[in-house]
C-alpha cells in the first residue's frame, strides 16, 4: 500500500492541533512556534500533492478507501481532482501567513483584564480548522464530508468567540457580548444549514443506498440509478441550502460581516478565505455531480442570487463605516462571482470560480491581514479613526493598495484573471446577467478606492503621527501573498492547467458543452 | 529583431520595480535611474525604427509570442506584442516624449521628498503604455489600459495629502472604470463572435458577422474610448487630474495617455469601418466634445485646467477623424503625434511659469512674464503657434487636415462635422491667445500681492522653498527644464511640415489602417482658406478682449455661458446630485434594508421555524449555546434512527 498522502495532509495538522494544545501554559511562544512549523510542514504535505497530481490522468487520484461503518454504507474515502488540488494548496499557503500574522493575537492581556486568552488554544484550533478543511476537500464520501463540514464549525465557534480585537470603542464588555453574539449566530446560521443538509444527506442514501460520491454519480450517469425529479430537486436544494449559507449567499449572507467584524483579522481571513470556500467548492463537487438534472433546473434561480450578491455586497461595502465590515461585503460580493461562474456551466465560467477561489483567498488574506496591522496600532476598525497614514507608514499605505487593487480586480494581479473568466465564461450563454455583473467592476473600484482615500490620503490625523510602519514580521506575512498575486497574474496556467480537465468532467456530468462562437475565426 | 519588443517594456517595468522597492537608500539616484531607463526604451524604440524603416512596406509587422497567458479550454489569451507602423509610431512618441518629461521632472521635482517614488510612477506609466500599444490582442491592450489608468491615479493624487489631489485621483479611476465597463463587454462580445479577442484573427472575420454585432463591438470601444480620452460624456475627471504635478499632465494627460482612446477606435478600424452607425457616434461623441472642450477652455483661469479643456477639444478633433473612417485614421493619428509635442510643450512650459511663479496657477495674476521667461515664453508662443495652426507649423497641417476629412464625409453630416471643426478652431485661437496674452503679456499683475493665500497652500515643491506669501520673482527654469522645452518647440514647429511633405506620414501608416479619399464638396484651398479666417476672428476677439484691455485680477461674474464654463458646463454638478448624492442614498437605505430586513427576516424565519420566537434576543446567555447542542444531538440521533431503521 502507498503512503496515504491526503490522509497525512489532513491529520499533520489535526496532531499538530492537539501537540499545541498540550505545551505548558508558560512556553507560550514555543507554541506559537510549533504551530508555525506544522503549518509549514502541512505546507509541504500539499506541494507533494501537487507534485504527485497528474492533470491529464484520471478524475480522481491518490485515492484511499477503507471501510468505516460497514452497515451504514459509510466509507472513508478520498480523492482528489483538480479543483481539489488548488484549494488545498490554497489552505495549506495561507495557514503560515495566517499563524504568523496572528502571532500576537491571543497573547494575554495586560495585567487587570478578567479575560482569559489561551494562547496556546488559539493557535491549536487554527490548525484544527485546518485539517477539517483539508479533509473535506479530499473526501469523497459524502456522509464523511458532511462530518468534517459540520465539526469545523466548532473550532471556528471558539475563534469568533473567544479571540476579538484587543481593543474596542464601547469596552471590553460590549466587545465581548457583540462577539458572542457573532459567534452564535454564524453557528446557528450554518448548524441550521448542515441540519437540512443532514436531511438531504439521510434522503440521498435512502435513495442510493451508499454514500459514494463516485458510485452514485456513476450510476446516475450510466442510468442505473433513476431519481425521481421531485426527489432529486429536493435533495439538490438540501445540499445547496447548506453551501448557500457557508459561501455565504444572498440572503443568508448575514452572519459574515458580524463573524469577519467581530474575529481578529487572521481568523476573519481563516473564515472567508478558507472555511467559506468548501461551501462553494461543494457546490460544484456535490451539486452538480450527485444532482445535474436539479443543477440545471435551479440554475436560473440561483444566477439571480448571485448576481443580487454581486451587486449588493458591493453597495453594501460602499456604505460601510467598519473596515472590517466592508471587507466582509466585498467578500460577499466576490462569492457572488464563484456562484456566478459555478452555474454559468461553461470552461471559463467554472475554471474561473476555481481560479477565483484561490485568487480571492489571496487578494482577501493580503487586504484583510494588512487592515489587520493598521488596526491594530490605532485600536479601530473604523475607517473614519484613520487619514493621512500614508505619510507616516507609506509600506503599510503601498500594501494596503495593492491588497485594493487586487480586490478591485485590477489587470495583472491575479484576481482579474478569474473575475474576466467568469464574467466571460457567463456572458456567453447569459448576455444580459455578464453585462449586469460587470457594474460590480465599478463598483469595487468605488468601495475600494473610497476606502483607501479615507484611511491613508489627506492629512495626518492626530492619533496616527507616531504611527509605526510595518514591521519585519508583518512585512513576511504580506510580501509573498503579494508577490503570488503577480505572479498569478500574469502566468495563472499552472493553475488552469491543474484546474481545466476537473471542469471538464464536472461540465459533462451536467452535460453541458460551451456554446459556441458564430464565426470561427480561430482554426483548431 | 522582434525579440528587442519585450525589452522596450521591460526597461521602464523594471526601473519601477527597483524605484518602488528599492527604499530609501536609492532616493538620491532615484530620479536617473528612471530617467536612463525610459531613454533605453527610447534608443531601443529608435533601432526597431530603423530596422523597421529598413524593409518594405509588407514585411514590416513584428509578433513576438512571450507566453501563454489564460488558456481554458477555447479561451485563449497570450502573452503577445505586435510591433507595426501604428504601434512604432506610439512607441517613439511615448519614449520620446516620456523620455523628455523624465529629464524635465529631475529638475521640476528637484525637492520633492517623495521624489523616487515619483520617478518609479513615471516609469510605471511608460511601460503600462508601451503594453497598451504593443498588445497584439484585446485582453493583454485591456492589463496596459487598465496599468496606464493605475499610473495615471497614482500620480494625479501624488500629493496625497491635499485631500483634493486624493478626490481627483479616486475620480479618473472611477470614470475610467465606467469605460472600462465597455472594453469588457467589447472583448465577451468578440469572444462570443469570434471565439477569440486576438487583433488578427478578428479584424479577418470582420465581414462573416452581422453589422448588429459589429456595431455593439463599436459602440462598447467607443464607451471605453470615451473614458480613457476624457470625451463627453465621460469627461469630467480630466480637469480634476490637473492636481497632479504639471510633468504629469504633460506626458500622461496631454501627450500620451489620454490619447489611447484615438489608438483604440483606429487600431479598430476593421470594426468600425463595418460599423457605420459606430462610426457615426465616434464622429458625434468627437464633435461634441472638440466643442465642450474648447468651451471650457474658454472660461478658466487656472492655466492648467484652460489647456485640460484644449487637451479634450483636440481629442475631440482626433476622435473626430477616427470616426470618419479610412479618410481620417492616418490624420487622426498624425494630429495626435503633432498634439503630443505641441501640447506637452504648452504644459511643461506652464509648469516652468508656475516654478518661477511660487506655484501660482491663476493667470490672472500673471501678466508681461515675457520679460522674465524669455525661453519659456519662446517655446511656449511657439507651441501656442502650433495649436491654433499658424500655417507652416504643426498644427496647421494635421488640424486642416481632420476638418477636410470632416467635410469629405460628404452629405449633411459632412457639413455638420465640417462646420463644427472649423467652429473649433475659430474657439481653439480665442482661448489659446487669451492665455498667451493674460500669462506674457499685458500688466504685471502679480506685482504687490501675495501670489497664495495660506488655506490654498500649494503642495507643488517650489513653493516649499519660496514661502507663500511673498511676491513671486518670476525667473527662468534651470536647464534640465527648458531644454525638453526646446525640443518639443522643434518639434511643434517642424512635425507637421515633415510629416506631410510627400505625404509621408499617410505612405508609413496606410497599410495598416488604410486610406481613401473621401470627395469633399470643397476644395482643400477653401478648407484652408476658411480655417484661416476662423483662426484670425478668433485671435482677433482674444486681442480686443484681453490685449486691448487691462485684465482685472479677481474674475468679473461673467455671462450664464461662462459661469457654467467655468464650472465644466454643470457637468459635475449633474454628477454629484444624480450620482454622489443618488449613491449616497442608496446605500445608506440599503445598509438599513440589509440590518433590520434581510438580517431580521432571515432571524426571524429561523427563530420561528424552531418554534425560538422572542428568545433570539437572548442569544447570548448560552441558551443558544444549548440549543446549538441540541441541534448536534438531534443530528445524532437521525442518524442513529436511520441505521437502526435499516438494522430491522
Amino acid at each position: 500500500m502507498s503512503f496515504p498522502l491526503l490522509t497525512a495532509t489532513a491529520v499533520l495538522p489535526a496532531i499538530g492541533a492537539v501537540a499545541t494544545a498540550a505545551v505548558p501554559a508558560a512556553r507560550r511562544t514555543a507554541a506559537k512556534s510549533l504551530a508555525l512549523l506544522v503549518s509549514l510542514a502541512t505546507l509541504a504535505l500539499a506541494i507533494t500533492i501537487l507534485v504527485r497530481f497528474d492533470p491529464d490522468g484520471g478524475r480522481y487520484q491518490l485515492t484511499e478507501s477503507h471501510a468505516w461503518i460497514a452497515d451504514f454504507g459509510v466509507r472513508y474515502e478520498l480523492g482528489v481532482d483538480g479543483i481539489a488540488v488548488a484549494l488545498i494548496a490554497l489552505t495549506a499557503l495561507l495557514m503560515p501567513f495566517i499563524i504568523l500574522a496572528g502571532w500576537h493575537d491571543a497573547d494575554p492581556l495586560e495585567t487587570g483584564s478578567k479575560r482569559w486568552r489561551p494562547t496556546q488554544g488559539f493557535f491549536a484550533l487554527i490548525l484544527g480548522v485546518e485539517a477539517m478543511v483539508i479533509i473535506s476537500f479530499e473526501a469523497t464520501d459524502v456522509f464523511l464530508f458532511y462530518i468534517f463540514f459540520e465539526a469545523m464549525l466548532i473550532p471556528m465557534y471558539f475563534l469568533i468567540g473567544g479571540f476579538g480585537d484587543r481593543a474596542h470603542e464601547h469596552g471590553e464588555e460590549a466587545a465581548s457580548t457583540q462577539r458572542s453574539y457573532a459567534a452564535v449566530k454564524f453557528l446557528l446560521y450554518n448548524l441550521v444549514g448542515g441540519l437540512i443538509m443532514l436531511a438531504a444527506v439521510i434522503g440521498l442514501y435512502v435513495v442510493a443506498g451508499n454514500f459514494s460520491l463516485q458510485e452514485i454519480a456513476q450510476a446516475r450517469a450510466n442510468g442505473s440509478l433513476h431519481m425521481a425529479t421531485n426527489t432529486e430537486r429536493w435533495l439538490f436544494l438540501g445540499f445547496f441550502f447548506a453551501f448557500a449559507v457557508k459561501a455565504p449567499l444572498w440572503p443568508l449572507h448575514t452572519w459574515l460581516p458580524n463573524a469577519m467584524q467581530e474575529s481578529t483579522a487572521p481568523v476573519a481571513v481563516l473564515i472567508t478565505a478558507v472555511v467559506d470556500k468548501v461551501g462553494t467548492f461543494a457546490m460544484l463537487r456535490f451539486c452538480l455531480q450527485l444532482f445535474p438534472e436539479a443543477s440545471k433546473w435551479a440554475t436560473p434561480a440561483i444566477l439571480v442570487l448571485a448576481l443580487i450578491s454581486i451587486i449588493y455586497g458591493a453597495l453594501l461595502a460602499v456604505g460601510q463605516r467598519d473596515i472590517k465590515r466592508l471587507v466582509a461585503y466585498a467578500s460577499i460580493s466576490h462569492f457572488g462571482f464563484i456562484i456566478l461562474g459555478i452555474f454559468a456551466m461553461t470552461s471559463q465560467g467554472q475554471s474561473g470560480a476555481t481560479l477565483y477561489m484561490v485568487n480571492h483567498g489571496i487578494s482577501t488574506a493580503a487586504l484583510m491581514l494588512v487592515a489587520g496591522f493598521l488596526i491594530s496600532r490605532r485600536g479601530s476598525r473604523l475607517i473614519a479613526d484613520y487619514g493621512g497614514v500614508q505619510k507616516v507608514a507609506p509600506v503599510l499605505a503601498g500594501t494596503f493598495l495593492i491588497g485594493g487593487l487586487a480586490t478591485l480586480s485590477l489587470p495583472g494581479l491575479a484576481p482579474f484573471v478569474s473575475e474576466f473568466l467568469v464574467l466571460v465564461g457567463t456572458f456567453t450563454r447569459y448576455p444580459a446577467i455578464g453585462i449586469i455583473a460587470t457594474f460590480g467592476i465599478v463598483l469595487a473600484a468605488l468601495y475600494t478606492l473610497v476606502l483607501y482615500q479615507r484611511t491613508m490620503t489627506g492629512p495626518v490625523k492626530q492619533e496616527v503621527s507616531a504611527m509605526p510602519d510595518l514591521r519585519a514580521r508583518e512585512l513576511v506575512v504580506v510580501a509573498p501573498l503579494i508577490v503570488l498575486l503577480i505572479f498569478l497574474g500574469v502566468y495563472p496556467k499552472p493553475v488552469t492547467d491543474i484546474v481545466n480537465p476537473a471542469v471538464k468532467s464536472t461540465l459533462s456530468d451536467v452535460h453541458k458543452k460551451d456554446p459556441k462562437p458564430e464565426v470561427e475565426a480561430v482554426a483548431k | 529583431m522582434e525579440n528587442l519588443i519585450a525589452l522596450l517594456v521591460a526597461a521602464p517595468l523594471l526601473g519601477a520595480a527597483v524605484l518602488l522597492c528599492g527604499g530609501r537608500r536609492l532616493d538620491a539616484v532615484g530620479q536617473w535611474i528612471g530617467t536612463v531607463l525610459a531613454g533605453a526604451s527610447f534608443v531601443i524604440g529608435v533601432v526597431l525604427f530603423a530596422d523597421m524603416l529598413g524593409k518594405d512596406a509588407e514585411h514590416r509587422i513584428l509578433i513576438q509570442h512571450l507566453w501563454t497567458w489564460i488558456p481554458v479550454e477555447s479561451f485563449q489569451a497570450d502573452v503577445t506584442f505586435r510591433l507595426d507602423q501604428l504601434s512604432m509610431t506610439f512607441v517613439l512618441l511615448i519614449t520620446g516624449v516620456g523620455s523628455l518629461i523624465h529629464l524635465y521632472s529631475v529638475g521640476y521635482m528637484e525637492h520633492d521628498e517623495r521624489r523616487r517614488r515619483f520617478f518609479g510612477y513615471l516609469n510605471l506609466f511608460l511601460a503600462a503604455m508601451l503594453l497598451l500599444v504593443l498588445a497584439d490582442n484585446y485582453l493583454l491592450l485591456y492589463v496596459g489600459w487598465e496599468g496606464v489608468g493605475l499610473a495615471s491615479y497614482l500620480l494625479i493624487g501624488f500629493w496625497q495629502h491635499k485631500p483634493s489631489a486624493a478626490t481627483a485621483a479616486k475620480k479618473a479611476f472611477l470614470v475610467n472604470r465606467v469605460g472600462d465597463m465597455g472594453l469588457s463587454i467589447a472583448i465577451m462580445l468578440m469572444f462570443t463572435t469570434f471565439g477569440t479577442f486576438a487583433f488578427g484573427p478578428v479584424f479577418s472575420h470582420v465581414g462573416e458577422t452581422g453589422e448588429g454585432k459589429l456595431t455593439a463591438i463599436g459602440l462598447m470601444l467607443l464607451l471605453a474610448a470615451c473614458g480613457k480620452s476624457a470625451q463627453v460624456p465621460l469627461q469630467s475627471w480630466l480637469g480634476d487630474a490637473m492636481e497632479g504635478p504639471t510633468p504629469v499632465s504633460a506626458l500622461i494627460h496631454a501627450a500620451t495617455m489620454v490619447t489611447a482612446g484615438v489608438y483604440l477606435i483606429v487600431r479598430s478600424g476593421a470594426i468600425f469601418n463595418a460599423a457605420p452607425d459606430a462610426q457615426l457616434a465616434v464622429t458625434v461623441v468627437g464633435a461634441v466634445t472638440l466643442l465642450f472642450g474648447a468651451i471650457v477652455g474658454c472660461a478658466k483661469d487656472d492655466i492648467k485646467k484652460a489647456l485640460a479643456g484644449s487637451t479634450m477639444s483636440q481629442i475631440g478633433y482626433m476622435v473626430l477623424a477616427a470616426g470618419l473612417g479610412p479618410i481620417g485614421y492616418v490624420f487622426a493619428i498624425m494630429h495626435l503625434v503633432t498634439h503630443g509635442f505641441f501640447k506637452a510643450g504648452l504644459f511643461l512650459g506652464a509648469g516652468s511659469v508656475m516654478h518661477g511663479m511660487n506655484d501660482e496657477v491663476d493667470m490672472r495674476k500673471y501678466g508681461g512674464l515675457r520679460k522674465y521667461m524669455p525661453v519659456t515664453f519662446i517655446t511656449f508662443g511657439l507651441g501656442y503657434l502650433a495649436i491654433i495652426g499658424f500655417p507652416g507649423l504643426s498644427g496647421f497641417f494635421s488640424k486642416d487636415k481632420i476638418i477636410e476629412a470632416a467635410f469629405a464625409k460628404g452629405g449633411t453630416e459632412g457639413w455638420i462635422l465640417g462646420g463644427a471643426a472649423l467652429l473649433g478652431a475659430a474657439i481653439t485661437a480665442f482661448y489659446m491667445t487669451r492665455v498667451m496674452l493674460m500669462t506674457f503679456f499685458g500688466e504685471e499683475r502679480w506685482r504687490n500681492q501675495p501670489t497664495r493665500s495660506p488655506e490654498a497652500a500649494s503642495a507643488e515643491p517650489a513653493a516649499e522653498h519660496h514661502g507663500e506669501h511673498a511676491e513671486p520673482h518670476p525667473h527662468e527654469s534651470p536647464k534640465v527644464m527648458t531644454i525638453p522645452m526646446i525640443v518639443l518647440a522643434v518639434g511643434s514647429v517642424f512635425g507637421g511640415a515633415f510629416f506631410s511633405i510627400g505625404d509621408r506620414f499617410l505612405h508609413w501608416l496606410e497599410p495598416i489602417t488604410g486610406h481613401s479619399e473621401g470627395n469633399s464638396p470643397l476644395s482643400a484651398a477653401t478648407v484652408t482658406g476658411g480655417t484661416m479666417v476662423c483662426l484670425l476672428i478668433g485671435v482677433g476677439i482674444a486681442y480686443a478682449m484681453y490685449g486691448r484691455r487691462p485684465v482685472p485680477s479677481v474674475a468679473p461674474r461673467g455671462s450664464l455661458l461662462t459661469r457654467a464654463a467655468r464650472r465644466d458646463l454643470l457637468q459635475d454638478d449633474f454628477n454629484h446630485v444624480v450620482l454622489v448624492r443618488g449613491g449616497e442614498h442608496l446605500t445608506r437605505s440599503l445598509v438599513y434594508v440589509d440590518h433590520t430586513l434581510v438580517d431580521g427576516v432571515v432571524n426571524g424565519t429561523a427563530a420561528s421555524v424552531g418554534g425560538l420566537s422572542g428568545r433570539m434576543r437572548k442569544l447570548q446567555n448560552g441558551f443558544a449555546r444549548s440549543y446549538a447542542v441540541s441541534m448536534f444531538g438531534g443530528a445524532a440521533i437521525l442518524v442513529a434512527a436511520t441505521l437502526l431503521m435499516r438494522a430491522v
